[in-house]
């Protein structure tokens, strides 16, 4: 009885300690998760997040200070793989998939103000001053941004479509027999 | 992404489907299964309705629950091969509860506790098998000589459903060991092989199936018939069986070899008991044996192993349903380890190289 | 000649009774033709043409870009009304930049390059003629021929293998070429022969087509061609899959992610060896091809010779229309063939079949689950396991899926055929794929975009600091002037 005791008591200490042991010496300072978030991210800065900037929302991120789906052009597919990559469970049903989505100049409406030229942070959209503009849709990242300083309100967000190049087969439906 | 789109190929298919196939095995199931009907009268065939009438039952109630529907799993027949594979185990003058008591142990906890058609990890007619066994060691023993329908012995309709209801009201006088539980029984009293078997068994009687036995496990020469028949329709592959029995073949006749008083000869290994039954119709079950033709050498062959070992050296005089159940519990590390070669590719998955290029 | 076995494949019912005994027809001219830009892989031509210029037949319309592309021709005379998106024959239905024409009937050639005599010029020349005049693989694939024929610039090859296995049910329409044009189709192998460098072709038939390996036996003994051999091969599918039929002619197998001109093979299909004859023979470009139009939809079977751009819908009333309504309607086979979003879209040159399935051809669409029966794995010919690669990708692990294998799948759809619990197991794997380039796409363009900031950020600084930079040298300059002047007035109130 009082040999199983001990031995069971001696058990405890020595795991304890042992636990104890190895967060003091393993601990890992800082967190390497960061650069691995900011590498996810679009990198773009664009500040839709209300962090400064991509490398400051991965670091929030990585702190558990901000959601993981903070970034719209990242859209649900970021947050997802944010939340794969944090081992976090979070729920992003609510989160509206509004897939990728580039920008689009109404070419009725530019004045050629050049304003959104000068705010794109990827150089997406062409143009020069008093001439239409237009968007390079493979460089551009639905940040919104041309669209909030528009002043004619000619640029608008538009779901990328699918091309013949693109598409590809939706997932089978789970279609049982009934 | 879930979308309704475009019909995806290919646009022809093979015609095979579930219920044609459960219909296949059903099918070869049918002569042995009238033979043990046959054999052991009408409280078989009571017995034999009720355990299928049971698992359709409790399959029809498990989908229900599960806000499934009902009509296409229950047409796919794979409920009542369930229940009919449970039947062919039970002792064939077993009372009505304990075939209905099976059938639930299969469907319910068996295969829909685990998600159903497709989704079970364990064989359900086993899991029933064992779970009887373990539970009502003496009905699930009780076995007799076969006293063939409309013969001087057998039971009449009135008698035979009473026997069905209650049991036979005077078993003991009827009842008879089956040959491995008399020799197991035996050995255990310290006699030589060659005295049980007083010159040797009877090894016609064992392939034809008057013996005691299960309901529908008894007859060999049935049991082969039908698994043939699978065999030549491709419902089942050669695989597992054929490594089943050589498996069990090699083992035994070593063994006998080495020491003839005390080890069964290979025939009666392979003829009486389970052992046929379950080459041909427990371990060609496509849910829980491996995918491919190798995994299910494997595990054809780690079935006979263990069924060996179990009626050899185990308490068990019949070790083929824990057998199963551990053999099925490899499963799924024998299909992760065990996969085809990729074409244009080697074993190891690294791409072919031709030295000469 | 000894054949090699190909594991797993099936054995669907052939169906090919339905047109196998009809002659070639010439299809009418529709009365308008719409030409996709699009007909091959790689990028798309270029037009060439503009809107309300007068076309001759076989006059270019739109010239290959890059260095896989190919070429499109005028399929008749007429005027050209517009170039724009319309409905591509595509499953997606989605449209592509495409030339209408209007055919003025008269049906009159253009100016044609001149005839070659293929054994007297240089094999670059064919290589040459074949990449002008738009020929791509017509079995369905669509590569642009030229480009595998100057493969032997870069490997070292041994044989040319004709593809004219023609696996597919229904289709009868290489069978049909085979048998009525059997001397051009030979010619055009021993032209190709000499046009990729090597010494001997071999003519693959699958078993099921008696009469077709005869007359390609006959024409090739009457003349006298050592180079050329005819092999029947098992009937199979998928034996027409190139790398399976290389395997099933010469034992060896293609390495995982190589081509079969690694191991010194080139595949070609048997209508694309007979559009090089036309080509180099007489100069015509690849302006029509054999369409086999069959099902048990169809009033009326058969196989037909249709310009480049005429509407489905055109062939299907040629036909005398539907009997009741298909089930199915699709470009190409019932294995490997794209179901047909509208019949609006017109016949390019990699489609051999329109099939109008019915309803006691076309398989049902409500699936069971997996029961793991296996025949998907003793099925496949690639030795994949199909059915834990679904599983996989219901569950979205796109990854673990490739991982066993899913990019060794040639999508031959032997899986889903047998396959018991009806599992659109191909669906799965081209969602897989898909979604897998989609994946790729998007991270390269996220690389892409974060190039261009950085760039723009590294601009943006540059400005700051030139900026900055002028204003502290304007400072300076004004501080230094001033200086100059505070010396200067001091100067004067010192003096």
């Amino acid at each position: 009885m009082i040999e199983a005791m001990g031995i069971l008591m001696g058990l405890g200490v020595a795991l304890g300690g042992g636990l104890g042991l190895a967060a003091r010496l393993l601990r890992v300072e800082g967190n390497p998760v960061a650069a691995e978030i900011e590498q996810m991210m679009p990198g773009t800065n664009c500040g839709q997040c209300g962090f400064p900037g991509c490398s400051a929302a991965a670091e929030a991120l990585a702190e558990g200070a901000a959601p993981v789906s903070l970034c719209p052009p990242g859209g649900k597919a970021l947050a997802t793989a944010l939340a794969d990559k944090l081992g976090i469970a979070s729920d992003l049903s609510d989160m509206e998939d509004r897939g990728v989505v580039i920008a689009f100049v109404f070419e009725d409406l530019c004045i050629g103000c050049t304003k959104c030229l000068k705010r794109c942070p990827t150089d997406a959209i062409v143009g020069a001053s008093r001439q239409i503009h237009g968007v390079v849709d493979d460089a551009c990242t639905g940040c919104e941004q041309c669209a909030e300083v528009c002043p004619t309100g000619a640029i608008v967000m538009r779901p990328e479509t699918d091309t013949l190049t693109t598409w590809h087969w939706p997932k089978p439906a789970n279609r049982l027999a009934a | 992404m879930i979308a309704k789109g475009p019909v995806g190929g290919p646009h022809a298919h093979s015609g095979a489907s579930i219920g044609r196939t459960m219909g296949l095995v059903v099918v070869a199931l049918l002569p042995a299964t009238a033979f043990g009907i046959y054999a052991f009268g009408w409280p078989a065939l009571f017995l034999f309705l009720a355990t299928i009438a049971a698992a359709i039952a409790f399959e029809a109630a498990s989908l229900r629950v599960a806000g499934k529907p009902v009509r296409p799993f229950l047409l796919d027949g794979s409920a009542l091969l369930t229940g009919w594979i449970v039947a062919m185990t039970l002792p064939p003058w077993a009372p009505w509860w304990i075939g209905v008591l099976g059938a639930f142990v299969a469907i319910v906890l068996g295969k829909q506790a685990f998600g159903g058609l497709g989704q079970n990890v364990f064989n359900p007619a086993m899991i029933a098998r064992i779970f009887l066994l373990i539970s009502f060691p003496v009905e699930m023993t009780q076995f007799l000589e076969p006293r063939p329908l409309f013969s001087a012995g057998s039971p009449g309709i009135a008698e035979g459903f009473s026997i069905f209801l209650s049991g036979h009201p005077d078993f003991d006088a009827v009842s008879s060991a089956s040959v491995l539980g008399s020799v197991k029984t035996q050995l255990g009293q310290g006699l030589a092989l060659s005295d049980i078997l007083k010159g040797g068994h009877d090894t016609l009687s064992l392939a034809v199936g008057m013996v005691p036995g299960s309901l529908g496990e008894t007859s060999a020469v049935l049991l082969v018939a039908g698994g043939i028949l699978l065999l030549a329709t491709r419902v089942i592959t050669w695989h597992a069986p054929v490594a089943m029995i050589a498996t069990m073949a090699a083992l035994s006749g070593t063994f006998h070899l080495i020491d003839p008083q005390r080890f069964l000869d290979p025939a009666a290994h392979l003829l009486s008991g389970t052992f046929l039954f379950a080459a041909f119709f427990i371990v060609t079950d496509y849910v829980t044996a491996p995918a491919t033709g190798t995994g299910k050498l494997l595990f054809g062959a780690g079935v006979a192993l263990l069924t060996f070992v179990i009626r050899t050296f185990a308490a068990y005089p019949e070790g083929i349903g824990f057998a199963v159940l551990l053999m099925n519990a490899t499963v799924p590390i024998i299909d992760h380890t065990i996969r085809p070669r990729i074409y244009g590719r080697k074993r190891s998955g690294e791409p072919i190289r031709y030295d000469e290029k | 000649m000894k054949l090699f076995r190909i594991s797993g494949g099936i054995h669907p019912s052939e169906r090919k009774e339905l047109s196998a005994e009809k002659p070639i027809e010439r299809l009418a001219l529709a009365s308008v033709l719409r030409i996709p830009l699009q007909q091959h892989i790689g990028a798309p031509a270029v037009a060439v043409v503009d809107r309300g210029d007068v076309v001759r037949k076989g006059q270019l319309l739109a010239t290959g870009r890059g260095m896989v592309s190919a070429p499109v021709h005028a399929p008749t005379s007429g005027r050209i009304v517009s170039i724009g998106r319309f409905i591509a024959p595509h499953a997606s239905g989605l449209p592509g930049q495409t030339i209408t024409m209007r055919p003025d009937g008269r049906d009159e050639w253009g100016e044609l390059p001149a005839p070659l005599d293929p054994f007297a010029v240089d094999p670059a020349a064919i290589a040459e003629r074949v990449a002008a005049s738009g020929i791509v693989g017509m079995g369905g694939a669509t590569f642009p021929s030229a480009v595998k024929l100057n493969l032997r610039n870069r490997h070292t090859l041994e044989t040319l293998v004709i593809n004219a296995a023609e696996c597919e049910p229904y289709l009868t329409c290489d069978d049909r070429l085979m048998r009525e044009r059997t001397g051009d189709v030979v010619d055009g192998i021993r032209i190709m022969r000499h046009g990729l460098g090597v010494a001997r072709a071999i003519i693959a038939v699958e078993a099921n087509k008696p009469q077709a390996l005869a007359a390609l036996r006959l024409a090739v003994a009457a003349g006298g061609f050592a180079d050329v051999a005819v092999v029947e091969v098992p009937t199979r599918y998928p034996m027409g899959s190139e790398k399976h039929l290389v395997q099933a002619l010469t034992g060896k197998e293609t390495p995982a992610r190589a081509l079969t001109a690694d191991i010194g093979i080139v595949v070609h299909n048997v209508a694309t060896a007979y559009a090089v004859h036309e080509a180099v023979r007489h100069g015509r470009p690849l302006i029509s091809r054999i369409v086999t139009v069959s099902g048990g939809a169809m009033a009326r079977t058969g196989n037909f010779e249709v310009p480049i751009g005429t509407p489905v819908s055109h062939l299907i009333e040629h036909c005398g229309g539907f009997v009741g309504e298909p089930k199915r309607l699709l470009l190409g086979g019932p294995m490997m063939g794209q179901p047909l979003s509208s019949t609006r879209a017109s016949i390019v040159k990699g489609i051999n079949g329109i099939l109008a399935l019915g309803a006691d051809e076309a398989p049902r669409e409500a699936a069971m689950p997996c029961i793991r029966c296996g025949s998907c794995v003793s099925a496949c010919p690639c030795g994949l396991t199909p059915l834990e690669m679904a599983a996989r990708i219901r569950k979205e692990e796109l990854d673990g899926a490739v991982k066993i294998g899913l990019l060794d799948c040639i999508a031959c759809g032997s899986c889903a055929w047998v396959c018991p619990a009806n599992i659109p197991l191909v669906q799965y794997f081209n969602y897989a794929k898909g979604k897998l380039t989609a994946q790729q796409r998007a991270r390269h363009k996220q690389e892409e975009t974060k190039r261009l900031a950085r760039l723009r950020t590294d601009r943006m600084e540059q400005q700051r600091k030139a900026k900055e930079e002028a204003m502290a040298r304007m400072k300076a300059e004004r501080d230094a002037k001033k200086r100059q002047a505070d010396a200067a007035a001091r100067a004067q109130v010192d003096a």
